[in-house]
């Protein structure tokens, strides 16, 4: 697939288990900080969504690792892994926090934090948590529309 | 750094079991994690208050239940040549005292690092003409029980150089190894996350003194190569085999950078 100036382009045309209007984990067109400024869907994101996958243990599970202030009444157990997520838009700009979970470890080096949409690079990765070795393609671990839906979500945690 | 021990020790970092067995739960850790980590930790230190309780003494730790079972069987002939483990090697209290401490182990005959689980089913199919026991089965795990119970108290000292040098190596390869689509070291929660909570989960540093830990959760003695099973799948990986190479180089690993807690299994978990 075609990389580099060709992507705003590729938005359209993206084959393989992308649909029409999605970005493929492999087109993803990212600055020199790993900041994703263009969304990967043609549909803006839903933050009520995006607060579900956040709070989720079977998908986002962010709060696993984060503490989001605003959750803390309907959601038990947030962690304290990374850094609480309470007035990320007023600190970072949208296109780094998509970059953040598309691949944190092309903003913070080393970091703990997963990648919520890379599909390479893994070692004895298994299907899910079933210990068996993955057949077939991997999956990213959200899907481009439920990367937006979160990051819609996370820019509305103004302080 | 942390200066270490007692001098540091609040009330809930004293383990004593039974009013006699004084378990070492924090100390300085062993050189070889210098730069790493200053202090090293039981898991029990990470643990509720309740959960501790259950460990200071025999008849409320539900892991003892098992020693017992053990006891009987370590008296019982099996196999071809009709022989205990008694008959062999006398009581477990004298015959096995700090066994447990210095675990995994080079063996020159072998030729390779061994583990208790390795030594015992090499007695039972070459000595006692027995079957062997399943590598984390109850069987076997409530033998390593009894056998890790009669040395509690004593400083774990795995030896790591000499021909354990090698095995050493390999297991801290993989310790820093990510693994899975979370893309997750041990190192990434036990070292650099220790005390965090993720989700729910006060991490521990992932010490093996504990070993086998009895778990309010399961309700059940645990196997070590059990757990590192369990962890590796936390990160959608695949893990190394139970008693494989892998796993027997982690277990000396990971038991190294405990040289200097106390051996404490069965302890209790959550
Ligand atoms: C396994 C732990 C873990 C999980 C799960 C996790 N994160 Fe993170 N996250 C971190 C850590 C650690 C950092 C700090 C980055 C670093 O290493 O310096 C971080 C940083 C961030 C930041 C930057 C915050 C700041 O103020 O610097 C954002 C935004 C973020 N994570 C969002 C998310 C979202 C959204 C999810 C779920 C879809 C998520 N994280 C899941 C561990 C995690
Ligand atoms: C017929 C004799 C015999 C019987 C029966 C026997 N063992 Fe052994 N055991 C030995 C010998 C000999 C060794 C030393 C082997 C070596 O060092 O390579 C040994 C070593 C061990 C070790 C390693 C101890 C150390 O100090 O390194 C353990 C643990 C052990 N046996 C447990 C058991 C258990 C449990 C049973 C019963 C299920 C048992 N043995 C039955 C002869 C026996
Ligand atoms: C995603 C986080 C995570 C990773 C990665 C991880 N563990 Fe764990 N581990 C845990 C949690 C949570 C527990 C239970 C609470 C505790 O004791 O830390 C645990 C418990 C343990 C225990 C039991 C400690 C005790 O006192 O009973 C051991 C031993 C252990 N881990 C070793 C490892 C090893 C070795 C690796 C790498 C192969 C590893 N872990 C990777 C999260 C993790």
């Amino acid at each position: 697939m075609k990389k580099g100036a060709l992507g705003a382009l590729c938005l359209l045309v993206a084959a393989g288990t992308a649909s029409a209007g999605t970005v493929a984990p492999g087109d993803v067109k990212m600055d020199e900080y790993g900041f994703v400024p263009v969304p990967l869907t043609d549909q803006p994101g839903d933050p009520v969504n995006g607060r579900k996958i956040a709070g989720t243990k079977s998908l986002g599970n962010c709060v696993s690792c984060h503490v989001i202030g605003e959750m803390a009444s309907d959601v038990p157990f947030h962690g304290e892994v990374g850094p609480e997520l309470d007035g990320l838009p007023g600190r970072y700009p949208e296109a780094m926090v998509r970059g953040i979970l598309v691949n944190s470890k092309n903003i913070f080096e080393g970091t703990v934090m997963p990648a919520y949409y890379k599909v390479d690079g893994f070692n004895r990765i298994a299907d899910g948590f079933t210990t068996k070795p993955l057949e077939g393609e991997i999956e990213p671990l959200l899907s481009a529309q439920q990367i937006e839906d979160v990051v819609a979500y996370l820019m509305t945690l103004k302080d | 750094g942390i200066a270490a021990g007692a001098a540091i020790a609040g009330p809930d970092d004293e383990l004593v079991i039974n009013g006699e067995i004084r378990i070492v739960t924090r100390t300085e850790a062993p050189a070889h994690l210098e730069g790493v980590l200053d202090e090293i930790r039981s898991g029990w230190t990470f643990r509720t208050e309740e959960t501790q309780a259950l460990e200071m003494d025999d008849f409320e730790n539900p892991g003892m239940v098992f020693v017992e079972e053990a006891m009987s069987v370590w008296d019982t002939a099996e196999g071809t040549a009709g022989k205990a483990c008694a008959d062999c090697h006398g009581t477990a209290e004298e015959s096995m005292l700090g066994v447990k401490a210095v675990y995994p182990k080079w063996n020159e005959t072998a030729g390779e690092v061994r583990t208790i689980e390795q030594m015992i089913n090499e007695c039972r199919t070459d000595r006692m003409g027995a079957q062997e026991w399943k590598y984390h089965g109850l069987d076997m795990t409530q033998m390593v029980a009894l056998i890790a119970s009669v040395s509690r108290g004593m400083p774990v000292n795995v030896a790591i150089d000499g021909p354990a040098a090698e095995t050493w190596e390999k297991g801290k390869e993989i310790y820093y190894t990510r693994f899975g689509q979370l893309d997750l070291s041990c190192a990434n929660c036990h070292e650099e996350n220790y005390d965090n909570y993720i989700r729910a989960d006060h991490l521990s540093q992932g010490q093996v003194n504990g070993f086998p830990t009895y778990r309010l959760k399961n309700a059940k003695l645990n196997a070590l190569h059990d757990r590192f099973k369990g962890c590796i799948r936390d990160t959608r990986g695949v893990p190394f085999g139970i008693g494989s190479p892998e796993f027997v180089a982690l277990e000396l690993y990971v038991a190294s950078r405990g040289n200097g807690l106390s051996v404490e299994g069965p302890s209790v978990r959550n």
